[in-house]
């Protein structure tokens, strides 16, 4: 090797290490883990080979936090995406009371997820919380929503729209100030409306923001459930668990460590596949300027 | 020449110091009543440092339960266990198959300390000990208790002093109790039993009375689908979807104290520990009873126990040990009950001037600990926080409606007896 | 139709903004006004003194801080270097390398818990500050938005700086680097507020006070065994949020900014 390509691998070592240590060598670690039982004291863990898996095709409780975490991501990631989209819109023109507007759509992303959870949890609560009063002053009988398995799901998806959707506003309102002014000047002279401005010209430019914030979305619809901890954690009869907060139960209530892994590996193969989505789509539908 | 004397004298402060040295005591304690609890446990811990010189206790307050049991496993699973830790009394069998926990007849040996360890009530012991050997000292411990708004009572024309005896009463006087406004929903409930959180503790404030066990006591088999659990399962569920008197669906632990003050509930159950919380914070005249009976009276004991954890320096755990001594001692434990409303654990302690002076000014606060004498111990098993987890489950899935309460409990009692297979 | 517009982006605002707005009230209120809104209720500091009071705030403010500034100061010197790695330089497995950090884009240490847990405790560093940290101080998100950045500066500079005989990591230093800064802002920006507002992972790995970030020491706060006091806890969670909230507020436009650089591109 020549000295540049020996720089190069010096300058890379430290980082290169590290993310070996906690990321690559746990991805290898955990799928190796998941073959084994756990380690009761001293002793090593035994192969068990699929026995892991064979336990959570029969767990009620996976299958649920699966399923939970599934209809979490098509509730919170589209509303989410379509919100930030329709918020940029309106902070990118010329409304009054735009830094108020942006500030006010902002402020949750800035928030730990831990406050925003207790804020909506205190939101929530049944006959005191303020959607009670609200309700209660529209004549809706008292209901408890983060206690009902119909609407916790829901409750816990507004918490997460609330926090992530001004965090992609952001993202948007960058894009949309890079398309350049002329663009809507030439569309106003053919006499275009703004709605068809919107659709045939604005929103295709966006898609490159559009993949980028959805692949976001979608990763953090798996990865954050500080809310869930908070607010539920999990119940009511595993009504909010998701997949993450099955796996923290599991590995650090039940200290379960190798079913742990079996499930962990069910998340990263999901958040393989979005990954791999992401690199085929880019490559074909995705339009830039 | 010179030099010399300073090593010397570098070496005496050296040794001085290491002499002066505090023995050091971490301590993780959870908080599950409301009240100044960490203002009063570091008052404790400040005078125990004052009356014995040399050991340093130092408090960490680790949330709730279950948040404490996670630390401390945690913790000693990382090799740095705390020194000693207030747990639930039914964590026992996991941190004694997790091999955390040292037994107390290993540390405290003299007569003395023996006599210590007799001196509490018998059915706190229950969750304290296994296989001959005492695992906890009983420390915050309570039963379930009836709280009712003898306010309300009145006004709904019952006797403000009497509670409700049996389930039948209990059911009646909720139906009372219970008020809608014009749109037909209730503006105030006959009667709150909590859901969230812990709902087996609850669960078994029903199934005692019933006259039936949920485990067995080497913790290795649960009985969920035992008729008479069915039945108190069915008629918890009916008090909030059948007979409407309580909330359908989970009803909040933490809240309910909130509820009851607000008047939003006539009746509530809750632990005792919760006793001076109410007694500070309800404007009216309230009432505290055991709980109603079935075939019989009974509830769970609850609460939390001092562990002494294995990995810890051995000077570190006898000071552990001494300082749970202290904790317990009958004038401090009457304290602690008169502060937070837990029972006193041991039955001098209700001796004491100062508790006899409270029991006679505030007559409720003997309510839980006459109810000990029907008390059966707190569901515990192996693999405590899976098979509880189960049986919650399976509670809330009858509570709203999502299983029958015959299908839920079959389906819990499948599940523990597979998780509990190994353990047999 | 513009007017109707107006109005429904300021009825969102209003909406989006009310959870705090209702938090701010609950907390700067005493406990009889938590539920109710009676203009004339006074206002009281008091649950900002109980909340304090009730849990080691201090402590935990300082081990946040303490946490934020190492993770990015790591990430600050790793993700530069290896950065310039992949700019500039040329070895062989470069492109294998370069997809293996992209790796942690989307397999982020948060869903390694289970593994990464296990590995500090064999390390032995379990219950500290830097436990929270290292999984973190290798940002692939870093490395990313550096390697683009240094991409982009002209290579003239770099050989004016070599022609004057400096060696890689001083060109590194003296053109790379200065020139890079708006970007530098942006990440130190997105890492410490992630960082700050981290919580599964600290909740795992810390057990002790002297250790427990801001975040951890609020859920343990306020759980929810305990009568649940609103004021108090409403109180403990604008504190908790307050460094971040007022960082934001007073340099509204520069972390706006600094996020509209972090992101695509």
């Amino acid at each position: 090797m020549n000295r540049q390509a020996i720089h190069g691998w010096l300058l890379l070592l430290p980082a290169a290490a590290l993310l070996a240590l906690f990321t690559h060598w746990p991805v290898a670690a955990t799928i190796w883990a998941s073959f084994h039982a756990t380690p009761r004291s001293s002793h090593p863990a035994p192969w068990v080979g699929l026995e892991n898996y064979q336990v959570m095709w029969a767990d009620e409780v996976f299958w649920k936090s699966l399923a939970n975490n599934l209809w979490y991501a098509l509730a919170t990631v589209p509303v989410s995406i379509a919100l930030a989209l329709v918020m940029a819109l309106w902070v990118n023109g010329a409304m009054r009371g735009r830094t108020w507007l942006r500030m006010a759509f902002f402020t949750p992303t800035i928030l730990p997820m831990i406050a925003v959870a207790n804020i909506w949890l205190f939101f929530y609560t049944p006959q005191y919380g303020l959607l009670e009063q609200l309700t209660g002053a529209l004549g809706i009988a008292s209901h408890n929503w983060l206690g009902s398995p119909d609407t916790a799901l829901a409750c816990v998806s507004i918490v997460a729209i609330w926090k992530e959707a001004g965090f992609f506003m952001i993202f948007y309102l960058a894009a949309l100030q890079s398309i350049p002014p002329s663009l809507a000047e030439a569309a106003a002279l053919e006499g275009a409306s703004r709605f068809y401005y919107f659709r045939r010209v604005v929103f295709p430019l966006l898609a490159p923001t559009t993949l980028f914030v959805l692949v976001n979305a979608v990763i953090n619809s798996f990865r954050l459930v500080d809310h869930i901890v908070v607010m539920t954690r999990g119940g009511p009869n595993n009504a909010t668990s998701l997949l993450l907060f099955h796996i923290y139960q599991v590995g650090f209530s039940f200290w379960d460590t190798a079913y742990a892994s079996a499930l962990t590996v069910v998340l990263l193969a999901i958040l393989g596949t979005v990954a791999l989505v992401q690199f085929l789509l880019v490559e074909r539908r995705v339009h830039y300027q | 020449m010179k030099k010399m004397w300073r090593w010397m004298a570098a070496a005496f402060a050296a040794a001085g110091l290491a002499a002066m040295a505090d023995t050091e005591v971490t301590f993780y304690y959870p908080v599950a009543v409301g009240g100044p609890i960490t203002k009063i446990i570091d008052g404790y811990v400040e005078q125990f440092q004052k009356e014995n010189p040399g050991i340093t206790v130092k408090p960490v307050y680790s949330g709730t339960y279950q948040d404490s049991i996670v630390k401390a496993l945690t913790a000693h699973k990382g090799g740095t266990p705390p020194t000693t830790a207030i747990l639930l009394s039914t964590d026992m069998f996991t941190l004694i198959d997790e091999d955390a926990i040292v037994p107390f007849n290993e540390l405290a040996t003299s007569a003395e300390d023996m006599a210590w360890i007799k001196s509490f009530y018998p059915a706190f012991m229950a969750n304290s000990q296994t296989g001959g050997k005492t695992w906890g000292i009983p420390f915050q411990r309570s039963t379930i208790v009836l709280y009712w708004n003898k306010e309300l009572f009145k006004e709904a024309g019952l006797d403000p002093n009497r509670a409700p005896a049996n389930w039948d009463e209990m059911l009646a006087y909720a139906q009372k109790l219970t008020r809608r406004d014009a749109s037909g929903n209730a503006t105030q409930w006959g009667v709150q039993i909590p859901s969230s959180g812990f709902p087996y503790w609850l669960f078994q404030g029903l199934t005692t009375p019933n006259g039936v066990e949920l485990m067995n006591a080497a913790g290795t088999e649960t009985y969920f689908d035992k008729p008479q659990v069915i039945e108190a399962l069915q008629f918890w569920t009916d008090l909030g979807r059948k007979h409407k008197v309580m909330p359908a669906g989970v009803v909040e632990w933490g809240t309910t104290p909130k509820d009851f003050f607000e008047k939003k509930v006539a009746m509530m159950w809750t632990t005792t520990g919760n006793l001076t919380n109410v007694k500070s914070n309800a404007k009216f005249d309230f009432g505290v009873a055991m709980l109603p009976a079935k075939v019989r009276r009974g509830s769970p004991t609850g609460g939390g126990n001092f562990y002494v954890f294995k990995k810890a320096p051995k000077d570190q755990q006898l000071a552990a040990v001494k300082f749970a001594k202290w904790m317990t001692q009958p004038e401090r434990a009457a304290q602690w009950g008169i502060d937070t409303g837990y029972v006193a654990v041991r039955p001098d302690a209700w001796k004491t001037a100062k508790m006899e002076e409270y029991v006679k000014g505030f007559p409720v606060a003997a309510v839980a600990r006459d109810q000990l004498e029907f008390s059966v111990a707190e569901f515990s098993t192996h693999d405590n926080q899976h098979v509880t987890k189960v049986l919650n489950d399976g509670i809330q899935a009858a509570l709203t409606g999502a299983k029958t309460p015959e299908q839920a409990m079959k389906d819990a009692q499948a599940e523990a007896m597979r998780i509990l297979r190994s353990y047999k | 139709m513009r007017k109707l517009e107006t109005v429904a982006a300021w009825v969102l605002g209003a909406l989006w903004i009310l959870p705090l707005a209702y938090a701010f009230w609950t907390a700067f209120h005493p406990p009889e006004f938590s539920t109710r809104l009676a203009l004339a209720a006074p206002l009281t500091l008091d649950n900002f003194h109980r909340a304090w009071d009730a849990a080691p705030f201090a402590r935990y403010f300082v081990n946040s801080f303490l946490l934020v500034t190492m993770v990015l100061a790591a990430q600050l010197v790793l993700c530069t270097l290896a950065a310039y790695a992949f700019a500039r330089f040329e070895f062989p497995g470069k492109p294998v390398a370069f997809a293996l950090v992209l790796v942690q884009l989307m397999i982020m240490p948060d869903v390694l818990i289970v593994e990464n847990y296990r590995t500090l405790g064999r390390l032995g560093i379990l219950d500290s500050i830097p436990a929270i940290g290292l999984p973190y101080m290798a940002s692939a998100f870093g490395i990313f938005l550096l390697r683009q950045t240094f991409k982009t500066i002209p290579r003239e500079l770099d050989e004016a700086a070599r022609v004057e005989g400096a060696g890689p990591l001083e060109v590194l230093w003296r053109v790379y680097v200065p020139l890079a800064r708006p970007v530098y802002l942006a990440f130190g920006l997105v890492s410490v507020s992630y960082h700050w507002n981290n919580f599964l992972w600290p909740l795992i790995v810390t057990s002790s006070v002297t250790s427990r970030p801001v975040t951890v020491g609020l859920q343990v706060f306020s759980s929810g065994d305990q009568g649940i006091d609103w004021s108090v806890i409403t109180a403990a969670t604008l504190m908790t949020s307050a460094p971040l909230l007022l960082a934001f507020l007073l340099f509204q436009r520069q972390f706006v900014q600094s996020f509209l650089r972090a992101g695509i591109r």
